[in-house]
């Protein structure tokens, strides 16, 4: 019997370990645009857990002496700054918007994790079951479905009224269906798999069989889904509050800054509507640009492309 | 740490403001012109007896006349009263203050030649005051006092009341008692006027396209001889306050007469310099806190108080003033009128109007804790309209907080907000507000009584009733002043059933080259628009 002989080979001769770091390059070489999105992201979380220590100002607190302060406005005798200047209220602009982070990623990630799970649940389950289970769930669905997102947020909060948590219950809400028709569609393949098949006879119960075996399988369209839903609840809350139906005052939230500023200052105090509308846009931005890369990395035919 | 700008708003406006009124005082009334309003709101009905939004009298008023009217030449007095369709002065109450003898004019004509005599005066009252079962009257209310309305001749009207009373007159001033035709009422029925127009205003209606405009052209048989001055009027409906804004800077319209907030006024004055005129007033409306007294702990006296005293009016108004439509610090009257306490009193008496406000808020703090509720917490109702709705919540859930008061905002689109105001009272605490057409204070205190339609406290008090009913029964000023002294105290003080914040105030920014309007103490006021009229060279000068 031949006996084959390993030479020990050096530390340089061996393949180098990718390092954390290396990974976060070869992520912004190949998805630039994801990575810029993802740091948008990290700054706005880091934001909202840290609001408390990195606002120079409480969000709430009026101070009628500093009302409508344009940016970068210093006052000598008290060494106060408003870097973003201040509102009606003489509420520093800079502090609101950090505050302002958290009611957005609270409502955004809130709403889109309940709404994708629920969607995800019912959507395989759905697909599993099939029959008269399924089509009476994909008829729920479409009724739903029938109505534009903002509308049926619209209508939730009219039931069910206003307030932070009100607004992620009607967004929640509406994404539940959207969830559910797109991981349904990738379930009803995989209900026909012979490992399906084989799980049923050997007699696992339904729930092992879609938590086990199903739903990790339909991870990839469920995880594009939701990033992309982050960025849409953020946008649909601050679209309620901006209509006066969403979040209410003091609490710091951009639409509601968008909306007491818009009409009344764009002309004489720009800078009320121009920061949470920034604020507004860059966390939408930054939520898409990233879910793009998700999908990019997970759907298999982009992947190749890369 | 202020820029530039806004001095030069302020001194341009001042200017404005000087200039404007040594023009329109100075100037000789000019004939012809159209003139373009711009209207916020919708027009429910035609019917001024059933109405009662500013949305139906800018349009609407100028096709009708009044018995009598509030003085156009000195509309900011609450106490100046004309005669409209009737002739001379306006009466004094005759036998014990019992009696109204009118004289009423016999060359007028309604707008389908049809002449006016008393009869058709005294259908409309007999309308207003008797209405029939099943026809709405919204101001019956206000002559509970009057037993009988007669006509002797086609001259004379008289009204006969159960009692004196110092309600009457200004009663019978409201801009929304338009005069219909008897015959008109006889043969069409008491509808008729929702959807019809003939009056014998200074205008005479041309057409309505539902939410586009209403159009109206001088009557030439008025009876105000040589007026009105214009040829024509255009009542623009548009119901987003940008829209109206930039109406008047583009010169698409003339004028508002509702009023806009301060910071809107400063653009179109900053924009349009000495081609803006500014008028403004102290406003008969006011926002009320209301505790719902059946609700825990708001039926503690103590709490209620705690409330008001930790709300600093007087430098809420210097400082909301800037961005609101309120202004004036008052009691439960119109600050203007002579019935109204003067703030130096209200200052001593009522709590809650102390300029001392930190000494106020540490007695918040100790009837709170007395009350054992240290740790308040509270949601308060308020109605989805920015001005001055929102403004005025937002600023006092930053008062109340100054005594460590915890409050989240409710704020509701109109009809959910009055649903739960008025018929569910659900609420612990919610906005409500007292708004006026004229200033008649005995009849706009009725607010502040338990057994008021229009209260929403939840409350009883035998004894505010028996002031209140004392109060109507005499006509008699210095007893009517001691007794709404009382009646105040009881409601703001000893009860703080509920709560005065500010008075509204009246911005009303137009063309200057729009003349002979003058602004009174509500927007549903002095909208004939017979003194108005156009200077055409100072409109060439705008490029107009």
């Amino acid at each position: 019997m031949a006996i084959t002989e390993f030479n020990a080979l050096s530390a340089d001769q061996l393949p180098k370990q990718k390092t954390l770091w290396n990974h976060v390059t070869r992520m912004a070489r190949l998805q630039p645009l994801g990575t810029a999105g993802f740091v948008v992201i990290l700054v706005m979380v880091f934001a909202a857990i840290f609001a408390d220590y990195v606002a120079p100002y409480d969000p709430v607190i009026e101070n009628y002496e500093y009302m409508l302060n344009p940016p970068g406005t210093f006052d000598e005798t008290n060494e106060r700054t408003f870097l973003l200047g201040t509102d009606a209220f003489g509420r520093d602009l800079f502090s609101r918007i950090i505050h302002g982070a958290r009611t957005a990623l609270l409502v955004g990630f809130t709403a889109s994790f309940i709404g994708a799970f629920a969607g995800l649940v019912l959507g395989v389950g759905s697909a599993y079951f099939g029959g008269y289970v399924d089509l009476i769930f994909q008829r729920l669905m479409d009724v739903f479905m029938a109505f534009p997102l903002v509308i049926m947020a619209l209508a939730i909060v009219a039931i069910f009224g206003t307030g932070t948590e009100k607004v992620i219950i009607a967004i929640t809400i509406p994404f539940i269906p959207r969830c559910a028709r797109v991981v349904r569609s990738s379930a009803l393949a995989l209900r026909e798999l012979p490992y399906i098949d084989a799980a049923r006879s050997i007699g696992y119960s339904h729930t092992r069989i879609i938590v086990r075996h199903m739903i990790p399988n339909v991870m990839a369209p469920f995880l594009i889904m939701l990033t992309a839903f982050v960025g849409q609840a953020i946008l649909l809350e601050a679209s309620l509050s901006y209509l006066g139906l969403g979040v209410q005052e003091p609490t710091a939230a951009w639409g509601l800054m968008l909306q007491g500023g818009a009409e009344e200052f764009a002309e004489s105090a720009p800078w009320v509507p121009i920061w949470p509308g920034v604020a507004i846009t860059l966390a939408v931005f930054g939520f898409n640009l990233f879910g793009d890369a998700v999908r990019d990395v997970m759907d298999p035919k982009l992947r190749s492309q890369n | 740490m202020k820029g530039l700008a806004p001095r030069v708003v302020t001194a341009v406006m001042g200017a404005g403001l000087v200039i404007g009124a040594a023009i329109a005082q100075a100037a000789t009334p000019q004939k012809g012109g159209e003139l373009n309003i711009v209207v916020g709101s919708k027009i429910p009905s035609y019917d001024g007896h059933i109405e009662s939004t500013f949305g139906m009298i800018h349009p609407i008023k100028p096709f009708y006349s009044g018995l009598i009217r509030v003085n156009p030449d000195n509309p900011s007095s609450p106490t100046d009263f004309v005669c409209d369709v009737c002739a001379g002065d306006v009466p004094e109450g005759t036998e014990g203050g019992t009696k109204y003898t009118f004289k009423i004019r016999t060359d007028i004509k309604f707008h389908d030649g049809t002449p006016m005599t008393s009869a058709d005066v005294k259908a409309t009252f007999d309308k207003i005051v008797f209405p029939p079962d099943g026809i709405a009257s919204n101001r019956k209310a206000y002559f509970k006092m009057v037993e009988s309305i007669t006509t002797p001749d086609a001259e004379t009207l008289i009204f006969k009341l159960k009692h004196p009373s110092g309600t009457f007159i200004p009663s019978v001033a409201m801009p929304f008692n338009f005069i219909y035709s008897k015959k008109d009422l006889d043969k069409h029925g008491y509808n008729w006027h929702q959807k019809n127009v003939n009056g014998t205003g200074a205008f005479m209606y041309v057409e309505h396209i539902q939410g586009s405009h209403v159009k109206g052209a001088a009557n030439p048989n008025y009876h105000h001889k040589g007026k009105p001055y214009l040829k024509g009027y255009t009542a623009l409906s548009a119901p987003k306050m940008s829209v109206r804004l930039q109406a008047i800077r583009g010169g698409r319209a003339d004028i508002e007469f509702r009023g806009f907030p301060p910071k809107a006024r400063e653009d179109l004055v900053k924009a349009l310099g000495d081609k803006i005129t500014v008028q403004e007033s102290d406003w008969n409306c006011v926002l009320l806190v209301t505790p719902s007294h059946k609700k825990k702990p708001f039926d503690d006296a103590r709490v209620r108080q705690a409330l008001t005293l930790s709300i600093d009016r007087h430098s809420g108004s210097k400082h909301l003033s800037n961005i609101a439509i309120v202004k004036t610090v008052g009691g439960i009257v119109f600050p203007k009128h002579p019935l109204a306490t003067p703030v130096s009193e209200l200052k001593s008496n009522i709590i809650g109007y102390s300029d001392d406000i930190k000494s106020s808020i540490a007695k918040a703090k100790g009837l709170l804790k007395d009350a054992g509720q240290s740790n308040l917490k509270f949601t308060l109702l308020n109605r989805g309209v920015d001005q001055p709705y929102k403004v005025v919540g937002t600023w006092l859930i930053g008062q109340w907080r100054k005594a460590g008061i915890k409050v989240e905002q409710d704020v509701r689109p109109s009809t959910p907000f009055y649903a739960s105001l008025r018929k569910q009272k659900d609420f612990d605490v919610s906005i409500d507000f007292n708004c006026q057409s004229i200033v008649n204070p005995i009849a706009d205190v009725s607010k502040f009584l338990p057994t008021a339609g229009n209260n929403y406290a939840s409350f009883s008090d035998s004894e505010l009733e028996k002031t209140y009913d004392r109060l109507l029964q005499t006509a008699d000023v210095d007893q009517q002043k001691t007794l709404l002294r009382q009646y105040e105290k009881r409601v703001l003080n000893d009860l703080t059933s509920q709560m005065i914040t500010m008075w509204w105030y009246k911005i009303n920014p137009h063309r200057s080259y729009v003349k002979g309007w003058k602004i009174a103490p509500s927007h549903y006021l002095n909208q004939s628009l017979d003194n108005v009229w156009i200077d055409q060279e100072e409109k060439k000068r705008h490029g107009l």
